[in-house]
């Protein structure tokens, strides 16, 4: 069974939004229609994305680290908002594993945003229906573009590479290798929704320098002293050695 | 969460018909084994219609939660899995049985199809009516579980929910019973005024209970999400910088009541006064005076106080999304 995901690595990533502007672009051309924004250019703009790059500031001055922070549907593998929507209209794809929404069956009640803890669905303002990441499903089974476009628009945007895509099911994919080797983790593991997109931690590179090895134990330099002479009465073969 | 007016219409609205519904039928089953005078025909027809309109009432304010309510038909599909879906189909049910209870005895069309041990008969008017009690608890756990199955949402996710909705919706049904029965005493048949407060003042002393225990559940309710696991870096001192956008967006609207917490603080004691203090008190007035501007008071103080509940009942739901949505930038 193949379960497409998101591996995101917040030790690459700068915050940028790339990833945030090429989704909306890609989503909103499509033949889905479009993410609908209200005053784009007014005093209180409010619009639909799948998408979104949050900051957090972890630590207390001096010692404080800004971590950015992406933020889209996370595809869970046993995704609490599909059980309860009345019509059917969101549903979990047996083929890949992506939570997808009919819009033409969605009644815009609301309660499957209830049932996400993640935040991740957002309601069309104009069009009334609910909205999410599609993991780019019209884009990534698309055989007129070149196999090398055939991912997600944010994967594809990323120019630090931050956005890993692959199947999080088959063990050799980059995704796999990546959360497995790079301790990728899951978000609010407490409710067991299992989400199928990860991410990668802050990786410090650091060296551990214990203090004995600062010094070479075999420093010649440091040799006290010479080897004590042998007697005279000693047999010797050199002028060191005695039998 | 932000409660929104159309939900908490339609909960408290079908709460008064279940529990009106539910009044008229234990009525008429103590009447149904002597204990009680039987009311004339137009007394349990009036009265169901009466029910009739306030699940009416519910179903239409539904109907403006929904952003396609063209596309309503299609909500009784996942009754499998989906208590929404359920409360949608149990709904009309319980409404097409109410009409068919309330018709019995309006057309006075009440053939008797079982005779119990003592020669008591069972007409269509009981059958019916029987059904119905069963589909208004049906009606009652589906609309409370929508709430209690969200397992993230710990305020609601409790056996307190369903047992709250149950008594609070039961408990004004009942008022209203008395508040209606008042219009209904004759000569020959005393008014059951009096029956409908007594156990008004029961279910509402209980809701009282049950809505208290739930209020000191939630107060004392740790938030299992934290910032630290909504992110995943174990540390102390998080704090977010900006949420994405400068602008709002659908999640800084849906899950926060958008009220000062002085406000949230105020509700509090409001609506236990107007649900249960004030209408506890009338009804125990009327239980030896039961005067019709008394039950009337009663209904009208204890409903706005439901309305006050039941907006607090979203209000104190606190949704662990709002862990990523602290700070705009």
């Amino acid at each position: 069974m193949t379960q497409l995901a998101l591996v995101i690595d917040l030790n690459v990533c700068v915050g940028c939004h790339a990833c945030v502007t090429s989704c909306k672009e890609w989503n909103t051309s499509g033949s889905a229609g479009p993410l609908c924004d209200e005053n784009p250019y007014g005093a209180d703009p409010t619009g639909t994305f799948f998408n979104r790059v949050q900051t957090f500031e972890v630590g207390q001055y001096p010692n404080t680290e800004t971590v950015h922070f992406p933020k889209s549907c996370l595809h869970c593998e046993d995704p609490p908002c599909v059980p309860v929507c009345p019509t059917g209209a969101s549903y979990k794809r047996k083929e890949d594993g992506i939570v997808l929404v009919d819009y033409d069956k969605c009644i815009g009640c609301k309660y499957c945003s209830w049932a996400c803890p993640y935040g991740a669905r957002e309601l069309d303002e104009k069009q009334q229906v609910m909205k999410k990441c599609t993991l780019c499903v019209d884009r990534i089974y698309d055989t007129t573009l070149p196999e090398r476009d055939r991912k997600p628009s944010c994967v594809l945007a990323c120019p630090t590479s931050a956005r890993l895509f692959g199947d999080v099911h088959d063990e050799e994919s980059v995704v796999s290798k990546a959360i497995r080797e790079s301790a990728g983790y899951a978000l609010m593991p407490e409710w067991g929704t299992h989400p199928a997109n990860h991410y990668l931690p802050r990786r410090k590179t650091s060296l551990k320098i214990h203090v004995d090895e600062l010094e070479r134990v075999d420093n010649p330099l440091k040799v006290d002293g010479k080897l004590p002479k042998p007697q005279k009465s000693d047999p010797t073969l050199d002028d060191v050695t005695s039998w | 969460m932000k409660p929104a007016f159309s939900v908490i219409f339609l909960t408290t609205l079908i709460g008064v018909g279940q529990g009106l519904f539910l009044a008229l039928y234990t009525q008429q089953s103590y009447a149904l084994f002597g204990l009680l005078p039987l009311q004339d025909d137009a007394f349990y027809a009036y009265g169901s219609m009466l029910a009739l309109l306030f699940l009416i009432g519910g179903l239409a304010s539904s109907f403006l939660h929904l952003g396609h309510p063209e596309r309503a038909w299609r909500t009784a599909t996942q009754w499998r899995t989906s208590w929404l879906s359920r409360e949608v189909i149990a709904l009309p049910a319980f409404m097409g049985v109410v009409f068919v209870y309330g018709m019995t005895n309006l057309l006075d069309f009440r053939p008797v199809l079982v005779i119990l041990r003592g020669g008591i008969p069972v007409d269509l008017s009981i059958v019916s009516g029987g059904l119905g009690t069963l589909l208004a608890f049906v009606l009652f756990v589906c609309t409370a579980m929508i709430y209690g199955c969200l397992r993230f949402l710990r305020e609601w996710h409790s056996p307190l929910t369903v047992i709250n909705f149950v008594l609070l919706g039961t408990a004004s049904g009942f008022v209203l019973a008395a508040f209606y029965a008042t219009f209904f005493a004759t000569n020959y048949s005393p008014t059951q005024a009096g029956f409908f407060a007594d156990w008004a003042f029961i279910i509402t002393l209980l809701g009282l209970f049950g809505r208290s225990a739930s209020l000191w559940r939630n107060a004392r309710l740790r938030p299992t999400s934290t910032v630290q696991t909504a992110i995943g870096i174990k540390h102390p001192n998080i704090v977010q910088k900006s949420q994405g956008a400068m602008g709002g967006s659908f999640n800084t609207r849906e899950f926060f009541h958008g009220k000062s917490p002085a406000f949230l603080r105020a509700i509090k004691p409001a609506f236990l006064v107007l649900a249960f203090a004030i209408p506890l008190l009338l009804l125990f007035a009327a239980h030896s005076h039961p005067a019709a501007w008394l039950l009337g008071t009663a209904f009208v103080l204890q409903y706005t106080g439901l309305l006050a509940e039941r907006w607090y009942f979203f209000a104190e739901a606190n949704h662990p999304q709002n862990l990523y949505y602290q700070t705009i930038g």
